[in-house]
């Protein structure tokens, strides 16, 4: 009988039956959609690595023509994208951690069954995720904080997610049992010495998780950064890409080209400023995306 | 030993939650971090707040402003530059919802059908690319392809003589409308398949048997076990998102401005950040922020007890 269900199980699911027509169809769809996700980006890195006169005359398609790495000389010799992209780095990192101790704070203590006042702590950490002030209140309030112009400004205010916590929180409760919680109490252990020697241990998957949220999550943000920076040494890259290739009044485009040997056309300059900015995430992006898609069952699961 | 450490764990009787707090001090130390941190950095711009019932001016400081009651969203809701960004706002954010939400759950079930399991790992990895990569990089690339004389768009297409002239996808109001619209669907269109392929995931496999031997093909037991069992997490996905019709996406809307496409790029996020930090309207934006927060929040709370009355989970 058992043997009989799992034969027919394995037909279905063990590809037994033949393949079929519509597989293929599917699977064409499939990858002409996946196509349009690299194809974009094949084109204007070719873009950033061809002579000027190819990409002026229109010849480049998804290879370089006339290859060379003029523009990304100029970008280095230039110098700002690279500050800027350390500069982003550094923000990033301070980012994560901090988020990551304050997460860390919240979630542990409300994943505790039976915490007095859960709910209170829960609601006032909550709160702000469904009501935000809004734009004004939340710049004067950084203005009074004397944060305006400072690195502070992109790192404090928002590397408190209560999503992310309860993520942690959800992760927390459903994979530690109280047993094990008991048994440390038991043996005498505080609350602080179960975080450090059976919390922290036991959700290795659910920091590294949540500290690529975090750091993803800064790393393409720069409205803050619009708000708050004025200052250009200041700015965050994607802030910086933004001011060179979308903003109709941003002459930096051209001006990078300034002071260096190499004259690359701006069309030619700003695909390689994409690709200055774009592969960073390309190169992470194969190792990080796996521990997105847990996070993000896990945030289904219960959100 | 486990009686003694019900003892333990078991506080006096009349005091029981003072004895909690006692044995337990470094659980509420720890909470004090967060809280202290969304009090100095969200709570406390809330004061900001009064500004929209005021005639707020910088110089005077509040205690100088004058109080105007609701006098601010009188004067907002008179306002043409906020009907244009509201108006803007509702249809672009419908449209975001109604012809962006099935398209990953048919993608979802494609994958889902797919046979060749290593075709479908790697296709999965490229199609949640865009999800990670932000409005600016998106909309450079956007606007590489699909310049009017240079794109590569429009290159393949005057090759191959389908057109003359360029067609102006992001410089035109109307076929800006389209392709911003196609752009935010394709950014999550991969992304947003997580959620469904793991509601699939959970689907009893004896009901797809149970289908077969009824006689059904594969559209039919899509139709009937597939999409049946995705049902719960669409509903809930659905009313999640119409919760957020009110928001307005700044970094998108900002990342794919220009000048000719303002009449529909003019939208709440941009109207209060022109208003508030451009212009120092600082009490007209501050009136439609609280304006859009609360009736965020009035449907976010609407959209939780509609999914709990629906018998799914809730959101709060």
């Amino acid at each position: 009988m058992t043997g009989n269900l799992t034969n027919r199980k394995q037909s279905f699911f063990g590809g037994v039956n033949r393949v079929h027509v519509s597989d293929f169809v599917i699977a064409f769809v499939i990858l002409l959609l996946s196509l349009t996700c690299i194809l974009p980006f094949i084109y204007v890195m070719a873009k950033s690595l061809s002579s000027n006169t190819a990409v002026l005359s229109q010849k480049v398609y998804l290879w370089p023509v006339g290859f060379n790495i003029d523009a990304y000389v100029s970008i280095f010799r230039d110098g700002k994208m690279t500050h800027s992209l350390l500069y982003t780095i550094e923000v990033t990192v301070l980012f994560t951690v901090i988020g990551m101790v304050i997460t860390t704070c919240a979630a542990y203590p409300l994943s505790i069954k039976g915490l007095k006042f859960k709910g209170f702590f829960a609601f006032i950490l909550m709160f702000t995720m469904y009501f935000s002030a809004g734009l004004i209140p939340e710049y004067l309030l950084i203005k009074d904080l004397k944060l305006l112009n400072t690195m502070w400004a992109l790192v404090l205010p928002l590397s408190f997610s209560a999503y992310n916590m309860l993520i942690m929180r959800s992760f927390l409760s459903s994979t530690i049992p109280d047993t094990l919680y008991e048994a440390a109490y038991l043996d005498g252990a505080s609350d602080l010495r179960v975080l450090t020697s059976i919390v922290l241990p036991l959700s290795k998957p659910i920091i590294a998780t949540l500290s690529l949220f975090y750091a993803v999550g800064r790393w393409n943000a720069f409205a803050d950064a619009k708000y708050y920076i004025t200052k250009q040494s200041l700015q965050p890259l994607q802030l910086l890409l933004n001011n060179m290739v979308l903003d109709a009044a941003g002459n930096d485009a051209i001006s990078i080209a300034e002071g260096t040997a190499t004259q690359s056309t701006p069309e030619v300059l700003q695909s390689a400023a994409i690709m200055f900015a774009t592969i960073p995430i390309i190169i992470v992006y194969p190792f990080v995306q796996k521990y997105f898609v847990q996070g993000t069952m896990i945030g289904a699961v219960k959100g | 030993m486990t009686k003694s450490g019900q003892v333990v764990n078991r506080p006096r009787r009349g005091n029981g939650t003072l004895n909690y707090l006692r044995n337990h001090w470094q659980l509420y130390l720890l909470l004090l971090i967060p809280v202290a941190f969304v009090i100095i950095f969200k709570y406390a711009a809330y004061p900001g707040l009064r500004m929209a019932f005021m005639d707020y001016k910088p110089a005077k400081g509040y205690a100088g402003s004058k109080w105007l009651g609701f006098g601010m969203f009188e004067k907002v809701f008179k306002d043409k530059d906020f009907f244009t960004a509201l108006r803007n706002s509702l249809i672009f954010n419908f449209l975001d919802l109604g012809l962006g939400f099935p398209v990953p759950v048919i993608l979802a079930i494609m994958l889902d059908q797919l046979r060749f399991r290593r075709f479908k790992r790697i296709n999965q990895t490229i199609l949640y690319l865009p999800h990670f990569l932000s409005w600016v990089i998106i909309a450079s690339v956007a606007l590489n392809l699909f310049k009017p004389q240079s794109g590569l768009v429009n290159i393949l297409l005057r090759d191959a003589g389908l057109i003359e002239d360029g067609i102006p996808f992001l410089t035109e109001k109307w076929h800006w409308f389209w392709t911003y619209l196609l752009i935010g669907i394709w950014q999550n269109m991969g992304w947003g398949t997580i959620i469904y392929l793991a509601a699939i995931t959970g689907i009893d496999t004896s009901l797809y048997e149970a289908a077969t031997i009824d006689g059904a093909g594969r559209m039919g037991r899509i139709w009937h076990v597939t999409l049946p069992g995705i049902r719960p997490t669409m509903v809930t996905m659905l009313i999640m998102n119409l919760g957020r019709v009110m928001g307005s996406n700044f970094e998108r809307l900002s990342a794919f401005a220009n000048v000719n496409v303002r009449d529909f790029q003019y939208q709440l996020a941009i109207y209060v950040y022109e208003k508030g930090l451009a212009g120092s309207n600082f009490s007209k934006a501050t009136a439609v922020g609280l304006f859009q927060s609360l009736v965020g929040l009035i449907l976010v709370v609407a959209a939780d007890r509609v999914a709990k009355k629906l018998g799914e989970d809730g959101l709060l």
